[in-house]
């Protein structure tokens, strides 16, 4: 237990005398609100320059790790459980506060945001579990997605439902009701809804069907071809090399090889070790 | 003990002894003596929340069972009554546990598809005869003598008995709420013992044939001699003399002395007790599913039969401090069992003095009572100050000095919330 | 026999009663199960806020009695309604500014959050007697009753008379009211769907924008006129006394449990389930069937199942028997 005379856990069955979802976002000490970006011309669209961090104040998960994607790009995070994938997508969204290193978004430093100050500077960020209200409507989740937009978004709204038109016809339905795959395309669909700058997607293929994962991957790709930067954490590495324009492979918090996708996919030591062979 | 305990135990001690020498001796043993009680209730609250993580907020039931015990083991029987309806009374009352235990059995036995309406029919008729039998019998009773007695009496043992009996009491309540509520989630459990403090409240309000309900018992026996007998002992009024004490006062003390005497022998040996067991396996347990249910389930803990054993034991606490303090009082008086008092104080001792353990919890009761009873002279003398320029006859000034009491409530919140906000964890933190 | 007397009977004994008490641990459980949902802990301090706010309206009332407004057959309390939410919302949203607040930065358990409130609620009681004191208050004017049981039985030539007290009926309106405004407003409203968001899934509300600090802020200011409206409906149709709100709390807790803790509309369904039971199970129904059953068998007693005394017993038994088949309410409230 970590965390100080206020969150001791004394209670009955549920640990918590009411709603212990209410302890809010896991260990991890997001930036506080309050900083400011910097102009930081030059280097590529959004760009995590050599992060050193972990959670709490615990031991540091990345080291010296360096994720960056371009314009028009699909750049995909692979590697071993526990290499630190999912937490160098966090460190870049700023859901933890870097030691060392910089972000930079669209030639911005932007270390000193909070997780909220980066979504109004348009980045989009699915997380891999709890991405979607369940008690809402799929029409009212895009809606949340639209939050921060005082313009008309319908277009917006459109947009996603030609993109997913199955989440047209179940516009009206409580999206905890959809299967798997329909719920992450709401997911990717709220996180659209923002018109974002760049979509960072934390596994979304967990737990689907191999078939509904390689829609998925089709529809992601169709997103990418509109110019939007989309980067994600994967587990299922050879698929998603196959699509990635820029592939980084990390072990234990630090970047092991870096190329295209086609490079990783074709070299031997990153078949013999990731792929199986 | 270290040196925080020690300071602050000693600084208790100032605090009563300074109200000795500036109010006087009487004030300070009636705050002693209830120091004393509280400081049991809150050992059991403390047992419960501090050592399992129980939220237990039906303290004022068990402490009113207590109470109960007092009238029933001490009290004197009614003949009258018992002959009148006594048998057909305890008659009915064993046919509503048999109700409900065939109820059980039948939920238990019966096939899954009609047990609930095999249940339902079950308590259903089981409750209308029942109350056939019992209310004739309720009528009998309450109608021998209503004025004086009215209802069956006790026992006539001694009154030192009912201490005891009034914990077996409420551990025995608190077994069948263990049973059914503690399985629950804990915000469940808060609000069913809540409602279990309140209906037993009304049970002793309402059925009159067991403690003359709203019609009070007074004149409990008492384990310490009654002041006017000191009175007209000559040794007694001699010795008095000898301390420079004229008779009454010397009376009064000395009976509270007794009384105190008695109290602090009791708390002495629950809180080594309750110190023992802190430290002892069965203890290191009790936290240890406190801290991690899961982890301790996943080791073969049996989880909700500890919560159960904790449960019993400091609600039974709380039942005999209700015994020590209804004899402290020589009478039952129903309708002054209030929650805030009765629950929630007490769970401001046991936050103040500081949950997980023992002796905060023991610091906690003598602090808390000190200002609940010292807060009321302390308002009355700001108050004063403060309407000291207003016209005599101003509302405003009446109202101001008319308000006093309720700035106990008040004032209770405050310590609680900056309590909880500067030092959660207590005065005298677990560790 | 006599059915349509049994009838009028058990509407004027047991339905209108019922519906009318229904309502006002409705629109209390209503508070209960927002701040759950939305601040995710159980406010012991409710009853109390609901004896501020209702306070204030009672003081309120009196300014305006004592300037000669008045409504007519209408009580001048309905005018003051808007100043006891302001009241209540003046104290709710300073508590949260001075008190709440810190514990959700700390993002402290929600346990200790219920500790915290029980702090408040000492101190609401002793503000709320302080101003007011501990006693019973009347400030219910105007016309009494819609239609007396006298007129009824006048119009009808029946034996047995229905009397709707003008409280109930406005009670019933006001509820109704207040009940589709704050759906309306849930459903419809920017505010209202961030707050549902909110309630959902807090992390993702907060990355979609969602600012926390302004639904809190929304929630208060709805507990706040929830909270007096009950309490000003429940002390108009029976009387005002701090220590009665703060013993509202247990049927109020009970009617947000049995419908699910969290769900607005259990809130209401669970408000009307315990009405109904408290005063079906309370009431004595000698009258009732004395028309229904032939002479013969009229029963001798007053085939009152509880005294009323035990009102509180019947909260709790519903609240066990829910609990212990249904463990989330009725209506599914939050999953934890």
């Amino acid at each position: 237990m970590s965390g100080g005379p206020y969150s001791d856990d004394r209670s009955n069955r549920d640990r918590s005398i009411a709603n212990p979802a209410g302890a809010g976002a896991g260990t991890a000490q997001p930036v506080a609100g309050g900083g400011e970006a910097h102009a930081a011309p030059g280097g590529p669209y959004l760009v995590g320059e050599a992060m050193t961090g972990g959670y709490g104040r615990g031991a540091d998960i990345l080291h010296g790790c360096t994720i960056a994607v371009e314009r028009g790009e699909i750049a995909v995070i692979v590697g071993p459980n526990g290499a630190g994938k999912s937490t160098a997508m966090k460190a870049l969204f700023g859901m933890l506060s870097l030691r060392e290193g910089a972000v930079t978004l669209a030639g911005e430093e932007i270390t000193e945001l909070a997780p909220q100050a980066r979504v109004a500077r348009g980045m989009g960020f699915v997380p891999q579990n709890g991405n979607i209200f369940t008690s809402m409507t799929v029409e009212e989740n895009l809606e949340m997605g639209a939050f921060l937009r005082r313009d008309d978004f319908r277009g917006t709204m459109e947009q996603v439902y030609d993109l997913f038109p199955v989440l047209r016809d179940k516009r009206r339905q409580a999206a905890g009701e959809l299967s798997g795959g329909q719920r992450q395309q709401v997911a990717v669909g709220r996180a659209l809804m923002t018109q974002p700058k760049v979509l960072m997607l934390d596994e979304p293929t967990a737990g689907v069907s191999p078939i509904v994962m390689d829609e998925l991957f089709d529809r992601i790709i169709e997103v990418a071809r509109t110019g939007l930067p989309v980067l994600m954490v994967e587990q299922n590495a050879r698929q998603a090399l196959e699509i990635a324009d820029r592939g980084y492979v990390l072990v234990q918090g630090r970047n092991a090889h870096t190329g295209t996708g086609r490079e990783l996919l074709a070299d031997a030591e990153v078949r013999r070790s990731f792929l199986g062979g | 003990m270290t040196m925080r305990t020690v300071l602050l135990f000693a600084l208790v001690a100032l605090l009563i002894l300074g109200t000795g020498v500036l109010q006087s001796w009487n004030t300070a043993l009636v705050i002693l003596n209830m120091g004393l009680v509280s400081a049991v209730m809150s050992l059991g609250v403390n047992l419960q929340w501090g050592l399992a993580g129980l939220f237990n907020v039906g303290v004022m039931g068990f402490v009113a069972t207590g109470g109960l015990a007092v009238v029933l083991v001490s009290m004197p029987p009614v003949p009258e009554a018992w002959s009148a309806g006594g048998a057909r009374l305890i008659g009915a009352l064993v046919l509503g546990m048999a109700v409900i235990a065939a109820g059980v059995a039948a939920w238990k036995r019966l096939p899954r598809g009609w047990r609930g309406w095999a249940l339902a029919a079950i308590l259903l008729a089981g409750f209308f005869v029942y109350r056939a039998v019992l209310d004739p019998a309720v009528g009998a009773v309450e109608d021998v003598n209503p004025a004086a007695t009215g209802y069956l009496g006790g026992l006539g043992l001694p009154v030192l008995l009912a201490w005891p009996v009034g914990g077996l009491l409420a551990a025995g309540v608190a077994w069948v709420i263990g049973k059914t509520a503690l399985g629950l989630r804990s915000d469940y459990l808060a609000i069913a013992t809540l409602g279990i403090a309140e209906i037993i409240i009304a049970v002793l309000k309402n059925e009159d044939w067991l403690a003359r309900g709203v019609k009070n018992v007074i004149g409990l026996p008492r384990p310490v001699p009654y002041e006017i007998d000191l009175q007209n002992d000559a040794a007694f009024v001699e010795r008095a003399a000898g301390l420079g004490l004229d008779p009454t006062t010397a009376s009064t003390l000395t009976v509270k002395l007794g009384y105190g005497l008695l109290f602090a022998a009791v708390l002495i040996v629950l809180l080594v007790l309750a110190q023992l067991a802190l430290n002892s396996p069965w203890g290191r347990m009790m936290r240890a599913i406190r801290d991690n249910e899961e982890a301790a389930e996943a080791m073969g803990k049996d989880v909700t039969g500890r919560h159960l054993q904790v449960f019993i034991l400091g609600s039974a606490l709380c039942g005999l401090a209700g015994a020590m303090m209804t004899t402290l009082d020589g009478q039952l008086v129903p309708t002054t069992y209030q929650p805030l008092r009765y629950t929630f104080l007490i769970w401001v001792m046991v936050i103040v003095g500081g949950s997980g353990n023992n002796l905060g919890a023991v610091l906690g009761g003598f602090l808390i009572w000190f200002l609940w009873v010292q807060v009321e002279p302390i308002g009355q003398a700001i108050m004063g100050f403060v309407t000291a320029g207003m016209a005599e006859d101003s509302a405003l000034r009446d109202h101001l000095l008319g308000s006093v009491q309720h700035m106990r409530l008040l004032t209770m919140g405050l310590v609680l919330l900056v309590v909880l906000r500067f030092a959660p964890r207590g005065l005298l933190p677990e560790r | 026999m006599d059915i349509v007397n049994a009838l009028v009977a058990l509407a004027n004994f047991v339905l209108i009663p019922a519906v009318a008490y229904g309502s006002q641990l409705a629109l209390g459980a209503l508070g209960v199960t927002l701040i759950y949902g939305i601040l995710r802990f159980s406010n012991f301090a409710h009853g109390d806020s609901m004896a501020w706010g209702t306070m204030c309206a009672v003081l309120a009332t009196w300014g305006l009695q004592g300037m000669g407004v008045s409504l007519g057959p209408l009580p001048t309390a309905l005018l003051a309604i808007p100043a006891g939410i302001l009241g209540a919302a003046a104290l709710l949203l300073a508590t949260d500014r001075v008190v709440y607040r810190f514990y959700r930065a700390q993002k402290a358990k929600p346990v200790i959050l219920v500790i915290v409130s029980m702090g408040v609620m000492f101190v609401y009681n002793g503000l709320t007697r302080f101003v007011i004191g501990p006693d019973d208050q009347r400030f219910a004017d105007g016309e009494r009753f819609i239609i007396s049981a006298l007129d009824f039985r006048a119009m009808t030539g029946l034996d047995e008379g229905l009397a709707i007290k003008t409280t109930q009926g406005i009670t019933v309106v006001v509820a109704v009211l207040v009940v589709a405004f704050l759906f309306w407003f849930l459903t419809h409203t920017r505010t209202g769907k961030s707050m549902r968001a909110y309630s959902d899934n807090e992390d993702l509300a907060l990355l979609s924008g969602i600012n926390p600090e302004r639904v809190v802020l929304v929630t208060w200011l709805f507990v706040a006129a929830l909270a007096t409206i009950a309490g000003v409906l429940y002390g108009l149709d029976k009387s005002f006394k701090p220590f009665t709100y703060f013993q509202l709390l247990l049927p109020i807790f009970a009617s947000a449990i049995v419908g699910g803790m969290g769900s607005p509309l259990g809130a209401i369904a669970g408000g009307y389930i315990i009405a109904f039971s408290e005063v079906g199970i309370t009431y004595a129904w000698k009258k009732v069937l004395g028309h229904l059953l032939p002479e013969s068998l009229e029963p001798s007693g007053l085939v009152q199942l509880l005294s009323t005394d035990y009102k509180f017993a019947v909260s709790f038994v519903i609240l066990v028997i829910v609990l212990l088949f249904r463990p989330t309410g009725l209506f599914r409230g939050k999953s934890v």
